[in-house]
């Protein structure tokens, strides 16, 4: 492998590893911020006892998300030079902005939350959560609007003579259409990981009959919370599709493998073909589906990718402008299918637990605590299909992933922090692992009301490393 | 004054705040199985630096972005090129945040006790390598006319750097004795305070060697006035520390680290990175810089939201003013128990 090949790897592993963490984050900041909400709200000691529990789990995931989050930041100049260069003028702002506004937030008011529970007033300590949380949301929004840019890039000009993407309009990258609609797919996707991380941990308690004070809430909660945001997510996904195949007609392309141009075109549920993807031997197909999904029209003619391969090449010269088709083919449906069979199942969950019921079936709260693998995966499969898709290019049309790349940087060196990488996140996921199941299975602890007042500085410490 | 000069100038201002920050953070974990000796005096260290670390950790998240936004080839050539030494703080960086999240979340010796290696490392190898870093830059390195790093890692470990590095390690894990002393109360702060003066007198020496071989190759006018200043508060702090004058200890060395960076930057401008195999291939404030339009973004951006983050971060230093001792450190809790089916 080159340098090109073990970068290219080492993106895709540390990318998909710290976007593990980061979904819970957004999604369980805001869930705890609810649920500290109404505690202070309606002082009932089981949402003290909810808010502290999942509390604890969510700093447990967190942790995780920021050390992983270093990485992605450094490594644009470390193995991707060349991009750093060409795109820093455009790209290197959002990145910026995103320490300021939403780093500093998130990490500075999750100090005082966690710190702070008795040195802080209720209402300010209640306040410290949901700033954090708006911290992470922020942080979403920058991020995002950075990829859109690479995905749509729009308010630049190349200059020749410095040879890079110069910015002429701040307002247009951070108002991509891209980036508004990738947003809230993200976050509802955050949220339906979030929901279902707590659907799951309620579900294996409440089948043995444990904490239903703290768990039958949060199992209701975590069911609307999965539902809404599963359509919600299906609602922005639709509206993606339909923004990509007009931005980037060679992703929908390969995401339904459709090789020659078709309207109207059928929707393959799965299929079976060659290894590359370019004979097919069987499928199961819904007649006018990618049609309607790329033009909100069944009727709709969608471009096939040997007409866009032929397009490419008398726009950007000779070349393979296609991305690995089998992989954009499996990821694309894999993500809807099994986020929406999340959804479906929340559907099951309510319900089943409507007005108080519970039912007594083993395999309902079995699969309720095995739903947890099913949104992380359909996280990494979306984010797979994004940026796989997108390829050759790193920045669509402009900038071509291979000549991104630090010149300056050997394979030897590349497959070394690679190694290290996977090693240390290796290591770190079965600790990680390890310490979130035994605090999920240990259950909330029983709670007392913390005492706030300012004056506090000579009592032991509520919470302490 | 050119708006790239503004940003040489804030991207200064950023490291001299991730320095004064994170560098008593290093300190404290360095100096956690020197100072800390019981289980429950490590936890009086830990806990002076819980509620600030993570916000003290992001002035190196902005400072790196702000360097990418403002000045893209700085960027990509620093990164690049420091790519192994960059590695090492990565790993330190990410072993030491999980170890301060984890240390108590399993209550037993051999779990606690590899974590303290992870944060004795994880501050250490840091506090080392940024000043090797910096050493470096303004030592400027083997940049050729695409401005691409060409020398090797070793290239990187030359006396000078090496002084640098070792100058960081010792400045920090002063400013981390000192913060010790004026945050705990008890055993820790008369242990910290006698350290601080031990290491204080290493850190003379190193941090004093450093500044005169800066000045003497790279300085002027200006340095020669900031590197007097940081010598002469490092000096300071170590009589304030002696005097017991916690508080003013702290200052110092805050100004001294201060100071010492300022005089880096001052030593570089008005370069970024200077290549040492010809004057013309080096990396300048108006060769590395992005376009104007985008400065002037970055810039209102700055202006507005800056004032806010010390404000609010201020407070949180405000909120966890109080002295720790002992006394404030609750029972270890216990490992969550699964209940058997």
């Amino acid at each position: 492998m080159n340098a090109l090949d073990l970068a290219r790897w080492q993106f895709g592993i540390v990318t998909v590893y710290h976007f593990f963490f980061v979904p819970l984050t957004i999604g369980l900041s805001m869930l705890v911020a609810v649920l500290q909400t109404a505690w202070v709200r309606t002082g009932k000691v089981q949402y003290l006892r909810a808010t502290r529990f999942w509390g604890k789990l969510f700093l447990i995931n967190f942790a995780m998300g920021v050390v992983t989050g270093i990485v992605q930041e450094f490594q644009f100049g470390m193995n991707w030079s060349a991009y750093s260069r060409f795109v820093g003028d455009i790209f290197g702002a959002p990145l910026a902005i995103e320490g300021l506004l939403a780093f500093f937030l998130e990490s500075t008011f999750l100090g005082l939350w966690i710190f702070g529970w008795d040195r802080l007033p209720k209402r300010v300590h209640l306040a410290t959560i949901w700033l954090a949380s708006i911290g992470t949301m922020l942080s979403a929004y920058f991020i995002l609007a950075a990829n859109s840019w690479m995905q749509h890039p729009v308010g630049y000009q190349v200059n020749t003579a410095t040879n890079r993407a110069e910015l002429k309009d701040i307002g247009a990258v951070l108002t991509n259409s891209t980036a508004l609609i990738t947003f809230p797919h993200t976050i509802t996707a955050a949220f339906l990981t979030a929901g279902v991380f707590m659907l799951a941990i309620a579900a294996w308690h409440l089948a043995r009959g444990r904490h239903a004070e703290v768990m039958r809430p949060s199992l209701r909660l975590a069911l609307w919370v999965v539902l809404i945001s599963g359509a919600l997510v299906a609602v922005t996904g639709d509206l993606q599709a339909r923004i990509m195949t007009e931005q980037q007609p060679m992703k929908m392309a390969a995401a339904e493998a459709l090789y020659n141009s078709a309207g109207p075109a059928s929707f393959s549920l799965f299929t079976i073909g060659s290894l590359d993807g370019s004979t097919e031997v069987a499928s199961l197909r819904v007649p006018g589906l990618l049609s309607f999904m790329a033009t909100g029209s069944t009727g709709g003619t969608v471009e096939g990718v040997n007409d866009l391969q032929a397009r490419y090449e008398k726009t950007y010269g000779p070349g393979d402008y296609r991305p690995n088709i089998p992989v954009s083919y499996w990821m694309f449906r894999l993500m809807i299918g099994v986020g929406e069979i999340t959804a479906l199942l929340a559907l099951f969950g309510l319900w089943f637990t409507r007005r108080g019921r519970t039912p007594k079936g083993r395999w309902f709260w079995r699969l309720g605590a095995w739903s947890l693998t099913l949104p992380l995966l359909a996280n990494s499969f979306g984010w797979i299909f994004t940026e796989l898709g997108r390829q050759p290019w790193s920045v669509f049309g402009v900038l071509k992933t291979a000549d991104g790349v630090s010149p300056s940087v050997g394979a030897g060196t590349v497959a070394t922090s690679l190694i290290v990488f996977t090693l240390l996140y290796g290591v770190l996921a079965v600790i990680e692992v390890a310490l979130m199941l035994r605090y999920a299975k240990a259950g909330p602890a029983p709670e007392q009301e913390p005492a706030a007042d300012s004056d506090a500085g000579d009592r032991t410490l509520a919470f302490a490393y | 004054m050119n708006l790239h000069d503004v940003w040489f100038l804030l991207i200064a201002v950023l490291w001299s705040g991730y320095f004064l920050l994170e560098g008593f953070d290093f300190g404290v974990g360095m100096l956690l199985p020197v100072l800390g000796r019981t289980e429950v005096t490590r936890r009086v260290m830990l806990n002076t630096i819980g509620p600030v670390w993570d916000g003290n950790e992001v002035w190196l998240l902005v400072a790196g972005g702000a360097t990418f936004a403002a000045f893209p080839e700085w960027y990509a050539s620093l990164f690049s090129g420091f790519y192994l030494p960059l590695l090492l703080i990565l790993v330190a960086l990410i072993v030491r945040g999980v170890a301060f999240e984890y240390r108590g979340k399993i209550d037993s010796d051999r779990w606690r006790r590899n974590w303290d290696r992870a944060i004795v490392a994880g501050s250490l190898v840091p506090a080392l390598l940024w000043g090797v870093a910096f050493g470096n830059i303004v030592r400027g390195v083997k940049l050729n006319a695409q401005h691409l790093y060409v020398g090797s890692f070793f290239d990187l470990l030359n006396p000078y750097a090496l002084l640098g590095g070792v100058t960081t390690l010792a400045l920090f894990t002063t400013h981390g004795a000192v913060f010790l002393a004026l945050k705990t109360t008890g055993e820790v702060r008369g242990r910290a305070r006698a350290l601080a003066g031990r290491v204080g007198a290493v850190t003379v020496l190193a941090a004093g060697g450093f500044l005169l071989w800066t000045q003497l190759a790279h300085g002027d006018a200006v340095t020669a006035v900031t590197a007097l200043v940081a010598a002469l508060a490092l000096v300071a702090a170590l009589l304030a520390n002696r005097a017991a004058r916690e508080g003013w200890a702290f200052l110092a060395t805050a100004v001294t680290i201060v100071a010492a960076t300022a005089t880096l930057f001052l030593a570089l401008y008005p370069d970024v990175l200077p290549s040492t195999v010809d004057k013309a291939f080096s990396l300048t404030v108006s060769n590395a810089s992005s376009t104007p339009y985008t400065l002037k973004i970055m810039t209102w951006v700055a202006v507005a939201f800056t004032p806010i983050v010390l404000l609010y971060q201020g407070w949180t230093y405000w909120v966890f003013r109080k002295r720790l001792g002992t006394e404030h450190i609750p029972a270890a809790s216990p490992t969550p128990v699964v209940p058997g089916r």
